[in-house]
């Protein structure tokens, strides 16, 4: 840190004006940074014609909910209109079962990994670490072709294993990483007690990896609930996850275009991770400088 | 007695070891499957016949001609320059800017980094969706100006072929640029400040200390925050999806979109398989030596 207060050789004067500015600069940026948001909020409670006759910044004169429950219980995604909430539960019933199975998976990985250390655990970890960096273009077609065979083709457990499949790699980084930094002594002196390796796992190393078991799941959690490409390519139709039922709904080109619809529908699908974020945003942040700086 | 016990003990640790390699074991074979074994299936397949169907028939280089020939993928190609180029300078201008004024002991200070970062916890398609209302010619940020009188305000971006792949830019740095800022930010916490104290001493300013200590000191994350950027670049997809649709016509395309279109929509399996591995060589560019830099530099600190 190298702030203006502690490293001025100005007037006092200078620095209160300098220090003015500053601030004037971070609330601009605020605003730029919240001003989608609240036009998205906005937007989302306003009627039709109210849309059309205002402006994008004014505020509704009469707030109605009517957009909300019509994207949520009504809105057409291709000729089905059932409404995002279908879809809404089509993501959460692939996101559970993909974020638990992925970070259970990176945490038994990671502890084999450090600390039951076999010949060849770095090369092993190198190959998996590779998994997170590939484009997942060059995936696909051989995917699509495997989860056909497999019968899993537009399904929501087919959408879960590639999930865990592709996730894997972040997690075993993760907890590997996390690991590493805690002494094996404290394996070694399990052993000379006799537990074994699960034992060891269940009562000694799980019990202190809440804040990595927290940053795994959040970052699991983001990616998969975000997720458009695989959810495009595998799960079209009626089990399609609900990024790629919003975009279906906001792209359609039949009837009148019903802005304040897809305000509601974007909002209801960016949700569940803005809360996530909100609550346990330093394990956010922490699963992003892991996930894709450190390699 | 004593003897076999030992033996006893020595067999269970054995087992210990294998019952590692034995964990690890699945989600090794699944790596190996999914990803190197896909990635050969894909490298393969663009070197086949493969259009509709995925057929076998070896015919060499045919797929990656036919790739370098399309207008389109030269379009995608183009695009990505542009809007590569485009993200990551600007991002790494206004993350760096905006740590360098948060790390001034600012109030509020937490607030402001949650405004600045919410963005990266949404998906690129609700961004989308967002900027393409906001960029709409017709009731957007327009028709704004206009009410506010300045009635020739014209803003057609998202509609005009020359223009479309800004707009992906101006969405894309919305939603990273928070991003890059929390990355600079904890480089700067962890600048020593008795480097600073002692330039201040000599009678450095403030920018002097920035620009001669602090920013040459924190190089290496520069180096990262643009190897992310350029790696989120490359695999940009659905934001251009919900914002332009690679639109208009295709004008906005990028390599990821090319790949989709032509591998699930035009029936061309072997361009797509091309073009997906046309992607991944990119980004092996990028990951491959800067991985490799970061493993060995880790070797060395440690």
């Amino acid at each position: 840190m190298a702030d203006l207060q502690t490293y001025s050789h100005d007037a006092g004067w200078k620095n209160t004006v300098l220090r003015g500015l500053l601030y004037l600069v971070l609330i601009l940026f605020a605003a730029y940074y919240l001003f989608p948001l609240i036009v998205m909020i906005s937007t989302s409670l306003k009627s039709l014609d109210e849309i059309r006759e205002g402006s994008l910044i004014s505020l509704p004169r009469v707030v109605t909910f009517d957009a909300w429950n019509y994207a949520w219980n009504e809105a057409c995604v291709g000729v089905e209109c059932t409404g995002i909430k279908v879809y809404f539960w089509n993501s959460v019933k692939m996101a559970i079962p993909a974020v638990l199975i992925s970070t259970f998976l990176g945490a038994i990985n990671g502890y084999a990994l450090t600390k039951w250390r076999f010949k060849g655990a770095n090369i092993v970890f190198a190959l998996l670490l590779f998994g997170c960096f590939i484009p997942f273009q060059v995936v696909l077609l051989p995917m699509s072709q495997v989860l056909g065979k497999l019968g899993l083709a537009s399904s929501t457990p087919g959408l879960v294993m590639v999930h865990v499949v592709y996730g894997l790699c972040f997690t075993t980084l993760f907890f590997r990483n996390y690991y590493v930094s805690i002494p094996d002594e404290l394996v070694k002196a399990a052993t000379i007690d006799g537990a074994g390796f699960f034992t060891i796992f269940w009562r000694i190393i799980l019990p202190i990896s809440t804040p990595i078991i927290v940053v795994s799941v959040i970052w699991q959690f983001t990616q998969i609930w975000n997720d458009f490409l695989f959810g495009a390519s595998f799960a079209s139709g009626e089990n399609a996850p609900m990024t790629v039922a919003l975009n279906n709904i906001v792209n359609t080109t039949t009837g009148v275009k019903q802005y304040n619809v897809d305000m509601a529908a974007a909002l209801l699908t960016g949700l569940p991770t803005l809360l996530v974020y909100v609550l346990a945003g330093k394990y956010f942040v922490r699963g992003l400088t892991a996930g894709s700086v450190k390699g | 007695m004593g003897a076999s016990q030992s033996t006893e003990s020595n067999l269970t640790a054995r087992i210990q070891r294998h019952l590692s390699k034995i964990v690890v074991a699945p989600s090794f074979a699944a790596s190996l499957f999914f990803v190197y074994g896909f990635i050969l299936w894909t490298g393969y397949m663009a070197f086949s016949k493969s259009r509709m169907l995925p057929v076998w028939d070896w015919a060499g280089l045919r797929q990656y001609e036919r790739l370098w020939q399309m207008e389109r993928w030269h379009v995608a190609i183009e695009n990505l320059l542009v809007f590569g180029g485009l993200f990551i300078v600007t991002c790494l201008i206004i993350g760096c800017l905006l740590a360098v004024l948060l790390d001034q002991r600012i109030r509020a200070e937490g607030a402001l980094r949650t405004i600045f970062l919410y963005p990266m916890a949404l998906s690129f398609i609700v961004t989308g969706t967002v900027w393409k209302w906001l960029l709409n010619p017709g009731l957007g940020l327009e028709s704004m100006m206009h009410d506010f009188g300045w009635t020739s305000f014209k803003f057609d971006w998202l509609v005009n072929s020359d223009m479309a792949i800004y707009t992906v830019v101006i969405a894309a740095v919305w939603q990273a640029s928070g991003f890059v800022m929390a990355m600079f930010l904890a480089a700067l916490r962890g600048v020593d400040q008795d480097i600073i104290r002692a330039a201040y001493m000599d009678g450095a300013s403030l920018p002097r200390i920035y620009f001669g200590i602090i920013i040459p000191s924190i190089r290496p994350v520069f180096l990262s925050a643009i190897v992310v950027l350029a790696h989120l670049a490359v695999k940009s997809f659905d934001l251009v999806i919900a914002l332009t649709g690679g639109g208009p016509g295709y004008a906005s395309d990028l390599p990821a979109t090319f790949m989709y279109t032509m591998a699930f929509q035009r029936n061309q399996l072997g361009v797509g398989a091309a073009s997906a591995m046309m992607m991944l060589a990119t980004v092996m560019a990028i990951i491959v030596p800067y991985l490799y830099s970061e493993l060995r530099g880790g070797k060395k600190n440690g």
